[in-house]
């Protein structure tokens, strides 16, 4: 372990994690008693907010969908329904219901790989999903067939996995046949009886004890679990419209981190993300996504932020069934798109990413091009519950040598589900012992 | 199934990670009949899927391992992992590195796996790919063609 010449003790990390961008942390400890000096993760989308500027409306569904390449779903919906709140349209029928679908594959992809491959290991001691899979080659195996399951979702409803091309402002560029969608039909009922066994899985992991008083903020619609509509609601009375957003939430400059950190204006920290929604939207899952939650031994509010991983397998569940209702009932639509007059306006769309809600808001002039546009992600918008979680967690394994700290403090972020979550070790942290 | 799978990996979004799926986009339409090309983000499980049956795999990525950008190197993968010092790119942890390993854990490999590696300088978001990675492109495509025609083989 290198040794910094100020007393320091410096963790390295991972040369690959500095190729995608890196987390820091620096921990002061004094009289038993920790503070976090600096932190701060990588943050994508800032460079798409100054890029997408004088590019017309529409393109905003392709150019952000590159943001991330596990959540691209989540960019291209955000986008397009803040797109249609300033054209003053409304997606319905069918196509919200496609919309609805081509989340759950986002859901199914992202949630099995974060689960399964990258949080998994942490908490049973390998250093990798690679290293799980020689003892675990059975769950393995069936979670490469889940991912994928998802990813095929994607394929089939947006033309591509990897850069989604099939949404548009106002629906679809082209909607799929029913004959199309059959084809995924036994692959989504082997995946149901594969989620559930993932929510079992989960269960059975060796599980930190944490409990945070967190105010949980997400999506929340009167009859569906969130994906794509609803009010912001959380579990300390607020109720806003999407369009109050950065009336309500703030991002602001902490001298400790390079990136902007998000809180209630007046409040402080939120959490948003699978604990946040399952908590506030507990009774809209399906009867057999709840009772896996319950044998699995989750309440109908979950604190515990290390059980993420067992709610993104129930959320896995859900995500399943929901597609195959989905699927059950669809029609194709008459049209895949609605028609829209170009005008200008202000626009606001928050729907909910696998991390959590992911908020756009834009400006469009009068000749259809963005004037002005503004992402807030889930991890910036966790980056205090983040905090506040690593230093509980610091505060209670002070005695453990950094090694076995920075293994700690990187599942505890992982619960997060962060871009940089993926790099196998990708905290730079730095721990002031005196 | 395809004798030969030629997978080029990356993301075309990052700067040099966009060299493995641009050599394989630069052979689709000319390798012979009986191989297969496609593009990837680095899924182990597509990719597994990709190579199962074949007798041969050919993965194109970009890599990082201190030598000049747009060096490419040739490894054979079929036995032994590739070297601890060649970091493959990824975006998502689960890269091409990962699904080659995760597969020999598996015992899910193909008959025999040869990996091409371009090195690269720069990885983030929007940016181009840098000139030499560029040039490199067209090297690896002429390396991976050669291969894939059995010249030399």
């Amino acid at each position: 372990m290198p040794q910094a010449s100020d007393g320091l003790r410096a963790i390295d990390v991972d040369y690959l994690a500095r190729v995608e961008g890196e987390g820091s942390m620096k921990i002061r400890i004094r009289d038993g008693k920790a503070e976090i000096t600096e932190f701060g993760i990588f943050e994508p989308p800032r460079f798409f907010e100054a890029f997408m500027r004088g590019r017309l409306h529409t393109e905003a569904p392709d150019i952000t969908a590159r943001i991330c390449g596990i959540c691209p779903i989540a960019y291209q919906m955000s986008s397009a329904h803040a797109m249609e709140q300033v054209m003053g349209i409304t997606v319905g029928g069918q196509l919200r219901e496609l919309r609805r679908l081509l989340y759950c594959g986002e859901w199914i992809e992202s949630h099995v790989l974060h689960a399964a491959m990258l949080h998994a290991p942490d908490f049973l001691g390998y250093q990798s999903a690679i290293h799980m899979a020689a003892d675990h080659r059975e769950t393995v195996e069936l979670v490469l067939r889940l991912k994928k399951i998802g990813n095929d979702l994607v394929t089939l409803l947006a033309g591509r996995e990897i850069h989604p091309i099939n949404v548009k402002v106002g629906g679809w560029y082209r909607a799929p046949s029913r004959r199309e969608l059959d084809t995924i039909v036994d692959d989504l009922v082997w995946a149901k009886e594969a989620s559930l066994a993932l929510v079992q899985f989960a269960a059975s992991l060796p599980m930190p004890e944490l409990e945070q008083d967190y105010e949980f903020v997400s999506v929340c619609h009167p009859d569906e679990y969130p994906y794509n509509e609803g009010r912001i609601v959380s579990n300390k009375g607020l109720d806003i419209d999407v369009s109050e957003y950065l009336d309500t939430f703030e991002e602001i400059h902490v001298e400790r981190s390079n990136a902007l950190q998000s809180v209630i204006k007046g409040r402080g920290a939120y959490l948003v993300g699978p604990l946040a929604r399952y908590s506030l939207n507990f009774e809209k899952l399906t009867p057999d996504a709840r009772k896996a939650a319950t044998d699995a031994g989750l309440g109908e509010v979950c604190r515990n932020p290390f059980q993420s991983i067992i709610v993104r397998a129930v959320e896995t569940v859900y995500a399943v069934d929901e597609a195959l209702r989905i699927i059950d009932q669809y029609e194709t639509p008459a049209e895949p798109a609605v028609p829209y007059e170009v005008r200008a306006g202000v626009g606001h769309g928050a729907t909910e990413a696998p991390r959590g809600t992911l908020y756009h808001r834009y400006e469009v002039g009068a000749d259809g091009r963005i004037v002005d546009a503004h992402i807030m992600p889930p991890t910036a918008q966790n980056q205090q519950s983040i905090e506040a979680d690593l230093l509980s967690v610091v505060n209670g394994a002070l005695d453990l040598p950094d090694d076995e700290l920075q293994w700690k403090l990187e599942q505890s972020i992982r619960n997060y589900d962060p871009c940089i979550s993926c790099a196998t070790h990708f905290l730079d942290l730095e721990v002031d012992r005196e | 199934m395809s004798e030969t799978v030629v997978i080029g990996v990356g993301n075309l979004d990052r700067g040099d990670d966009a060299a493995g799926r641009r050599v394989a986009a630069a052979l689709r339409d000319t390798v012979p009949s009986g191989t297969l090309v496609m593009e990837s983000d680095g899924d182990p499980a597509a990719i597994m899927d990709a190579w199962k049956g074949a007798d041969r795999a050919v993965l194109v990525d970009a890599m990082v391992s201190g030598s000049p950008p747009g060096t490419v190197r040739r490894f054979d993968a079929t036995t032994t992992p590739l070297p601890i010092a060649v970091h493959f790119v990824s975006s998502h942890g689960m890269g091409a590195a990962e699904a080659i390993e995760m597969a020999r854990t598996l015992g899910r490999m193909p008959t025999r796996l040869l990996v091409y590696g371009i090195e690269g300088s720069r990885f983030r978001h929007g940016e181009p790919m840098s000139p030499s990675v560029n040039d490199a492109v067209e090297v690896a495509r002429g390396m991976v063609m050669a291969e894939v025609a059995g010249v030399g083989d």
